[in-house]
């Protein structure tokens, strides 16, 4: 082969490899991608009814409640506006208290709860994840 | 008065630090002598009084001064010694101290240890340097100044984290912060190799060394981020796509590209734009990392409050620094050339497409990072890019990786045949392929798992794992091959050849363990009731209940959990759930036994309400999960073989050498 068809191989070949790239990020980015919403949106109905997404805020106080098995606790997450039930199967994260600020991810169910398959709160006392932050903030705005 | 003294000190360093950045790269540029004799003194003086004002702030943690704001902030009078030395980069301030400190001690390693280079290449690696120590000294007098005053002083401090409470983080962010930092060596030789318009074998050669060892420290620092996040974290995960893990993880993918480009610069003379492009790369994403780490942008547990008057001074950072290194890179890159030659496959091609597969998978983290930041900041809404985002790019851009990682030690240099290659490699891609496709039927029964299946992944991952242990075996056996005594042919070999494959044994083995645990991991969370059993995994786990127990400055709940396979006693786990007397944050300490096949690993949940003292429990047996770490390990110690080498420690010589030759070709490290 001559120096320039090589050369022409080549980019070929990492345009490919690129091109292979960027589909590859953009198809996974589709899949996995998960919005944010706050409990206003959710009752606004402007969550998705089909897949998961996270919601964000403040644990209502009062409003945790463990089922027989010790695993399963609902509980309902607010913005202090509005406020939507979640169920969840599983050990929370230490820091999770009434009162305090949390992230859910999960998928919405024909009973009007959000069916959560994880639950996150921060790692500091004091902390309050952004979302939460953020969605309390939306939600004063709107007053 | 003692603060003060650090503060003070900083100021001079940073005097120091601004002369070293620009009189001895004025001097290399006028041939002055004395202007290039100063970067040596100068990159001592920084070093001592960064170290002194270092210092200052132990001794303010030490004596519990909390009149000092970063202190009373961080520490507290009951914490235990270590920590409360460990804490001084247990928030913004303090690590932004120990990255200047571990800066300065990477210039001062470099005029240590670079008597023969020659002057204006000294001169201008540390003025480099320098510039980059006088960006993080002024960002730190300007908005995060360690020894800011708090009056009256608080009567005592609102202590550390107690996630940071641990000697895993002791030691994990100075190792890594050694491994970011030392990258700006790397780049400091790319940019004065661009200064001085002199691109060739030998400046690989100098440069070679202290990006392997930044490497080196690098890996250990993630892999020690990766095993504290196992045990402390309390849910048994070792990498989660977090994005300050992601932060570290980008320039030490581009880095492994790196070391691997600066190996063919340095033996073939090819590749040296692409090089210089790379380590002008590593560096950048190593600031980057900081800027997502420092400025708060990130949700993560690695973001402390902070304001946004530093986002922007890092952010203007980073833009300079990589702007102008581009712009330097387009007008002195062309002069550069492209160096030797080679054909569509040979080693060169092979360790360019890894090349090329390290920076797109470095990419691909970078884009499932950024992307929320963007949408966020182009008001499209919140969102966030998952695990699964990164599972999915990586496994299609690793394996075509790790199939050419096996090939390329056995490939020659510039050119070779097909079938040539392929005659050598075809029984040890079989026998791979055979092994890993039967492997997994006895896997399930070895690990006594009850649902033994068959999984396309795990079979993926084995084979990725054997074929390259296949290539070790042939590599070796072609060049021990040969008359004679076999431990003299052994010996013979080059540290440098032994250190490289020993790096590649180890992603071996870091395949094997993320397969098989990934694969066959038993996670259960379950409630239990005091002298519960769980049989899970073929072992009986007992739950005796938990008791109270003091600790130095928290309380304890400790639960007692006894393993037995078998009727016979196989562990005694203790998981902890404490609760800090002075924040009063909960904190989950899992029981883990070790193994070399297998992790038993126990922690506690919460107490269930109205029962007798039951828990929910999470236990989990992680298969093979140790061998993660080993794997990093044996990366780190194979990269520390390879510039332990003869050849860089006798430096005279080989830059004599080198330098009369700039293409060195056959030297060690080929295939026959």
């Amino acid at each position: 082969m001559k120096l320039r068809q090589k050369r022409l191989v080549y980019i070929l070949v990492a345009l490919a490899a690129v091109g292979l790239a960027v589909g590859l990020v953009l198809n996974a980015l589709k899949d996995n991608v998960s919005l944010y919403f706050t409990p206003t949106q959710v009752y606004n109905k402007e969550a998705p009814q089909e897949r998961s997404f996270r919601i964000g805020g403040l644990v209502e106080a009062g409003s945790l409640k463990r089922e027989g098995d010790g695993l399963t606790v609902h509980f309902v997450i607010t913005d202090l506006k509005k406020s939507l039930p979640v169920v969840y199967k599983g050990i929370l994260p230490d820091l999770f208290k009434e009162g305090k600020g949390v992230v859910a991810e999960g998928k919405m169910e024909a009973d009007g709860v959000m069916h959560a398959s994880e639950v996150l709160a921060k790692h500091d006392e004091n902390y309050m994840p952004p979302e939460a932050a953020d969605a309390l903030k939306k939600a004063k705005s709107v007053q | 008065m003692i603060p003060e003294l650090g503060h003070f000190s900083l100021i001079i360093a940073l005097f120091m630090a601004m002369s070293l950045g620009v009189l001895p790269i004025l001097g290399a540029a006028r041939n002055s002598r004395v202007l290039m004799g100063v970067a040596r003194p100068l990159a001592y003086g920084q070093f001592v009084f960064i170290a002194l004002a270092f210092g200052v702030l132990a001794h303010a943690f030490l004596s519990n001064d909390f009149s000092v704001l970063y202190v009373a902030q961080h520490s507290n009078s009951q914490l235990p010694g270590q920590y409360r030395f460990a804490a001084i980069w247990g928030g913004h301030e303090g690590s932004l101290l120990l990255w200047a400190l571990l800066l300065s001690v990477w210039a001062a390693s470099v005029a240590t240890f670079s008597r023969h280079l020659p002057e204006e290449m000294v001169a201008r690696v540390l003025g480099v340097m320098g510039l980059i120590e006088a960006g993080f000294l002024l960002f730190m007098l300007l908005t995060s100044n360690p020894f800011t005053r708090l009056l009256p002083a608080a009567a005592d401090g609102a202590d550390l984290n107690p996630l940071l409470q641990d000697p895993g983080l002791v030691i994990h962010p100075p190792m890594l912060y050694m491994g970011y930092v030392g990258f700006s060596v790397a780049y400091a030789f790319a940019i004065s190799a661009l200064l001085g318009g002199k691109l060739d074998a030998t400046w690989a050669r100098w440069s070679r060394p202290w990006t392997t060892v930044a490497w080196v420290f690098m890996t250990i620092g993630i892999a020690l981020g990766s095993g504290w996040a196992y045990y402390e974290l309390g849910w048994g995960g070792w990498w989660f796509w977090d994005p300050v893990e992601n932060a570290s993880f980008m320039p030490w993918l581009l880095g492994t590209a790196l070391i691997h480009s600066l190996a063919v610069t340095e033996k073939r003379g090819a590749f040296k734009s692409w090089t210089v492009l790379l380590a002008i790369g590593a560096f950048s994403l190593s600031l980057l990392g900081t800027f997502l780490v420092r400025s708060g942008v990130l949700t993560s547990v690695h973001s402390f409050a902070s304001d946004p008057k530093r986002g922007i001074f890092i952010l203007g950072f980073l833009v300079v620094v990589i702007g102008a290194s581009l712009l330097l890179f387009a007008w002195r890159a062309p002069k550069v050339g492209l160096g030797g030659k080679f054909d569509m496959l040979s080693r060169e091609s092979l360790l360019l497409s890894n090349n090329v597969l390290l920076s797109v998978a470095s990419a691909s983290v970078f884009i499932g990072t950024l992307y929320p930041l963007f949408m966020d900041a182009l008001g499209y809404g919140k969102l966030s890019v998952g695990a699964p985002y990164f599972q999915a790019v990586f496994v299609p851009l690793m394996v075509p990786m790790v199939f050419m990682m096996g090939l390329g030690p056995l490939a020659r240099w510039k050119k070779m045949a097909v079938p040539d290659l392929a005659s050598r490699v075809k029984w040890g891609f079989a026998s791979a392929l055979v092994i890993a496709l039967l492997l997994p039927f006895l896997m399930g029964k070895f690990l006594s798992q009850e649902s033994s299946k068959w999984s396309p992944l795990v079979a993926l991952g084995l084979l990725m794992s054997f074929w390259i242990i296949a290539s070790l075996i042939i590599s070796l056996k072609q060049r021990l091959s040969g008359e004679g005594d076999l431990a003299q042919r052994l010996r013979r070999q080059s540290l440098s050849y032994y250190g490289m494959q020993l790096a590649h044994l180890g992603v071996a083995v870091f395949i094997i363990g993320v397969t098989l645990v990934k694969g066959y991991e038993t996670e259960r969370d379950v409630r239990m009731n005091v002298g519960d059993t769980i049989v899970a995994g073929g072992y009986e786990f007992r739950f005796n209940g938990v008791t109270q127990v003091p600790g130095p400055n928290y309380v304890a709940g400790e639960g007692s959990v006894t393993v037995h396979r078998d009727g016979h006693l196989v562990a005694d786990l203790h998981p902890e759930k404490r609760v800090y007397n002075v924040s009063g944050m909960p904190l989950t300490e899992a029981s883990i036994q070790p193994g070399l096949f297998r992790d038993l690993y126990v922690s506690l949940g919460e107490p269930i309400p109205e029962s007798e003292g039951a828990w929910a429990v999470r236990i989990y047996i992680k298969p093979f999960v140790d061998w993660i770490w080993a794997g990093c390990l044996m990366m780190a110690l194979g990269g520390v073989l390879s510039i332990s080498d003869r050849r860089y420690r006798i430096h005279q010589k080989a830059t004599a050498r080198a330098s009369a030759e700039p293409v060195v070709s056959n030297l060690q490290g080929q295939a026959s």
